[in-house]
């Protein structure tokens, strides 16, 4: 990755602090695990089979490729919808380090009251 | 995902005993490796120096918040970008922070102690790649520390 730039880092920055918002909400987290299925799909098709209309779709959907979480592509009239994992698995990785900094650090404070 | 850090601990020992642990910073500098340089007063800012061979040049910085006696301490840190020495700054005035809360209760075996952190939403991105937060210096290491404390003074 050699996307470096300062306007890239910006919009990075917003994207992280996006994450989250993006990911706290059932219909969009809904969606995600849809998308995580692995095959692009159209706005029809993520509507398909839900109560959801177009419209609430399409919102959500921009409020995920806002976080950079889902991409989309054309194909013909057809834009079509797909998740990248990338700032999911950063953030999830991070959080992971720092949880387990902290089961060492209790771990070291049960031995200490409990000596 | 999640957007905070939740743990639950039980330790065998009263609440009062694990109150002093968490809030005597004397007693918290030696299970958190930390050398503080005074006592935690809700509303200051606390310092000291980070105890790891290879760490002791980073300053250790949190603001306490609340105090509850035996219930709730918590207090806000500064993210560190850099740990090492040469692209480490003590300048944590643009720092991201989270926020570290630690609750008490008393359990039937003793005190059931439960650790939140977040606010990781304030994390950039850029922040999150050195992953070394100052208090962990290399587990292997934090590890030897335990069983050695342990062994020591059973």
């Amino acid at each position: 990755m050699s996307l470096k730039s300062p306007d890239r880092r910006q919009a990075r920055r917003a994207s992280h602090a996006l994450l989250f918002a993006a990911l706290g909400d059932k219909t969009r987290l809904a969606l995600v695990t849809r998308l995580c299925a692995g095959q692009p799909a159209s706005i029809a098709q993520l509507t398909a089979g839900t109560r959801l209309t177009r419209q609430a779709v399409t919102k959500h959907l921009r409020v995920l490729q806002k976080a950079g979480m889902v991409h989309s592509t054309r194909s013909g009239r057809e834009a079509l919808f797909s998740l990248d994992p990338e700032p999911m698995q950063q953030m999830q990785d991070y959080l992971d380090r720092v949880s387990r900094q902290w089961d060492h650090a209790l771990a070291r404070l049960k031995s200490f009251v409990e000596k | 995902m999640e957007n905070r850090i939740e743990k639950h601990v039980e330790l065998k020992a009263p609440i009062a005993r694990v109150w002093r642990a968490l809030t005597d910073y004397r007693e918290f500098g030696e299970w958190f490796r930390v050398a503080l340089e005074g006592p935690f007063v809700p509303g200051q800012v606390s310092h000291g120096r980070i105890l790891h061979p290879g760490y002791e040049h980073i300053v250790w910085e949190v603001l306490i918040e609340k105090m509850d006696p035996e219930r709730l301490f918590s207090f806000t840190w500064a993210q560190i970008r850099y740990h090492d020495k040469e692209r480490y700054s003590s300048d944590y005035s643009n720092a991201p922070r989270t926020l570290v809360e630690f609750r008490l209760e008393e359990s039937a075996n003793g005190t059931l102690l439960t650790v939140t952190e977040s606010g990781f939403e304030n994390v950039p991105a850029e922040w999150r790649g050195d992953a070394q937060r100052g208090n962990d210096g290399g587990w292997a290491q934090q590890m030897n520390n335990i069983s050695r404390h342990v062994t020591e003074k059973p």
